[in-house]
């Protein structure tokens, strides 16, 4: 009943456009970015944004990005991963190397440094395609595990191949404590999820869902399959790679090459793929899935276990954990290969109709 | 020279090697247009099957006779490979009929969870030993043409050879068969195959079986090389450079796709690691399989895409 457009009449091309063209949308979603900057930090206790929220956040935006690639220019990557580790790493350089280098500057540039390498790998594409071109962008990955691993540089020496950080702080405000890089992560993120969604929506997006669909059809129609394949290419590594510094700066502190394995890039597809491909709301419920769903059974089946009198051993508990992640992937995608997003959008067109099924 | 050829050689044996996984990937693709992510977990879960089985056998015979004990194990891991290639086929592709390339490799990034999970909660996750009673000793052969000779490890000879030949009879199951007609069928065209009245669902199952039994051969021979472990599991990434090069949908294309690949990893850990700090292997496939897709995108063998608005 209130979930209506009765009443709002656009009377100008602005307004017909704008990102939610339906004032409850406007009004949930800015309510839900409040709530997440004012109500949570006063809500949840340290845990739950150490295990849970942060890494949603930073998860989240790299699927974000991911899903800039897969989901709208149709270019499956199984190296997102291997970006995230460009972006931790030439921020890392970036910050420790320089004098006086303001944080968000040096992640910044560690994501363009990952765009940059992002337009380097993306140029098979312009070749290759489909399943070929997936296993090729496992090259990035391979390439840049080793890179990091062998090449001393980037590590700066460090005698033991891990690297960390410290003492980050923005203009004078130190990121310590859980809540402060809480907010941090989050700021980064609404950004630039409005970011993606004004990309989505320019030309720019219309080109690579264009290529999506079909590049050669696309191609003759006038777009050029380089110039938007390579911008796809760049715009999401750049976003992964925010999100690589973010993961290794503000969430791990310190890290090594194995943070960023081939299974945080199958991870990231993951996302994006059961949240929904083509969707900005669905990289997050898909992070949010991904995130949450091993934390819960790892507190779960012990849980479960005792409930019925049975003591379980860890490793059983990892195995089952393995067996249950992997079945109820297999099981979202039966029931809904469009992803959880498309869920949503189905709820929202039930909610506008009702009471009348049609 | 001489050392030039026993790289080159032991690059060849190990290019079989890579092949025998990389040919589940091929059976599967063709026939079911799925990229089966989940052939790694399928050769570990075989390997440990068998190292079970072959132990359980060893032990219920008395120790008496390897061979039984082997052959025994065989058998009972081939039926475990057939009730996985059942179960998958039932639970997860009938169910993904139609749906697009992505999706579906996801599923078998699931179904590799599941196995290996499962794999490990059915055998237990220590490292046992396969003992086929392969030679472990190498030969020196080649002793008058070069100083020192050449030496060839003859376990991997031996596998080389075994590789050989399961792709030889494939070759003929495929080419001569009515079940290979069929498959052929199926790869070709799904819904000309069910309209003239093939299975599909059937032919899936025979499909996932043979996969099943090749990853039981690949677990065997990599299990009595390298112990059967979880890391067994990470042999389908040595493999995809090898798919892809060549060809997704090529039998052949993946024996020669092994061959250039374990040949050109051999000789680049060889002659170009020691520059670079070593372990380039892994990374050098890859890089090694895109130059060659540049030029022929679609792998040296395999079906060449055409394009229609």
């Amino acid at each position: 009943m209130i979930y209506r457009e009765n009443g709002q009449f656009k009377t100008s091309y602005t307004a017909d456009q704008q990102i939610f063209t339906i004032a409850q949308d406007k009004i949930f979603v800015l309510a839900v970015i409040a709530f997440a900057f004012i109500g949570i930090p006063f809500l949840v206790d340290e845990y739950l944004f150490r295990a849970i929220l942060i890494p949603f956040l930073i998860l989240a935006l790299a699927a974000l990005g991911v899903n800039l690639l897969v989901g709208y220019c149709g270019q499956i990557t199984l190296g997102a991963g291997a970006f995230m580790a460009i972006g931790a790493y030439a921020a890392y350089n970036f910050f420790i190397r320089i004098d006086g280098m303001p944080l968000i500057v040096a992640l910044l540039l560690g994501g363009l440094s990952s765009a940059g390498m992002g337009i380097l790998f993306g140029i098979p594409s312009l070749r290759v395609r489909g399943l070929y071109l997936a296993v090729a962008t496992l090259a990035a990955q391979f390439f840049c595990d080793w890179a990091f691993l062998r090449i001393q540089w980037f590590t700066n020496n460090s005698s033991s191949g891990s690297v960390s950080v410290s003492n980050l702080n923005v203009m004078g405000w130190s990121i310590e404590s859980p809540v402060e890089k809480y907010l941090f992560c989050l700021t980064f993120l609404v950004v630039f999820a409005l970011i993606a969604k004004n990309l989505t929506r320019a030309i720019i997006g219309r080109q690579w869902m264009a290529i999506r669909d079909m590049d050669v059809a696309a191609e003759v129609i006038g777009i050029r399959p380089m110039y938007a394949k390579l911008s796809a290419f760049a715009v999401s590594s750049f976003f992964v790679g925010v999100a690589g510094g973010l993961w290794g700066f503000v969430h791990l502190g310190s890290w090594e090459p194995a943070a960023f394995s081939v299974d945080r890039s199958f991870q990231l597809l993951f996302m994006v793929i059961i949240g929904g491909l083509g969707s900005i709301l669905g990289s997050f419920f898909g992070a949010a899935f991904i995130v949450i769903l091993p934390i819960f059974l790892n507190q779960f089946l012990p849980a479960l276990g005792s409930f019925f009198g049975i003591a379980i051993s860890t490793a059983a508990v990892s195995h089952a954990e393995l067996i249950i992640f992997g079945s109820l992937i297999v099981f979202f995608l039966i029931v809904e290969p469009h992803g959880l997003a498309r869920l949503w959008s189905i709820a929202k067109e039930k909610l506008r109709l009702w009471p009348f099924p049609h | 020279m001489g050392f030039f050829i026993e790289t080159l050689i032991g690059g060849l044996m190990a290019g079989m090697l890579y092949s025998l996984v990389a040919l589940g990937f091929v059976l599967i693709f063709k026939a079911s247009g799925v990229f089966n992510f989940a052939q790694g977990a399928m050769v570990l879960f075989a390997a440990l099957a068998m190292a079970r089985f072959s132990s359980w056998a060893n032990a219920a015979l008395g120790g008496d006779s390897l061979f039984l004990a082997n052959l025994i194990a065989f058998v009972g891991a081939g039926m475990v490979m057939f009730i996985v290639a059942w179960v998958i086929e039932r639970l997860v592709l009938r169910n993904l009929v139609n749906q697009e390339g992505a999706t579906l490799l996801m599923a078998t990034l699931g179904i590799t969870y599941v196995l290996e999970g499962v794999g490990q909660t059915l055998f237990g996750s220590e490292i046992y030993n396969i003992d086929v009673g392969m030679p472990k000793d190498p030969v020196i052969m080649f002793e008058s043409l070069f100083e020192g000779g050449i030496l060839i490890n003859k376990e991997d000879f031996i596998a080389a050879l075994i590789a050989a030949i399961l792709v030889g009879v494939l070759t003929l199951f495929f080419q001569k068969t009515p079940i290979g007609r069929a498959l052929r069928a199926v790869a070709d065209d799904h819904q000309a195959a069910l309209s003239i009245g093939i299975p599909l669902n059937r032919i899936w199952v025979i499909v996932w079986c043979v996969a099943g039994v090749v990853a039981l051969v690949a677990g065997i021979i990599w299990g009595s090389k390298l112990g059967v472990q979880f890391s067994l599991a990470t042999v389908a990434m040595r493999a995809l450079p090898v798919v892809i090069l060549g060809g997704l949908t090529s039998v052949p294309g993946a024996i020669v796709g092994g061959l250039i690949i374990g040949v050109g990893e051999k000789l680049s850990e060889v002659y170009l690691g020691p520059y670079v700090g070593g372990g380039i292997e892994i990374w050098f496939a890859y890089m090694l399989a895109l130059v060659f897709l540049l030029f022929r995108p679609q792998g040296l063998f395999g079906e060449k895409i055409i394009d229609r608005v």
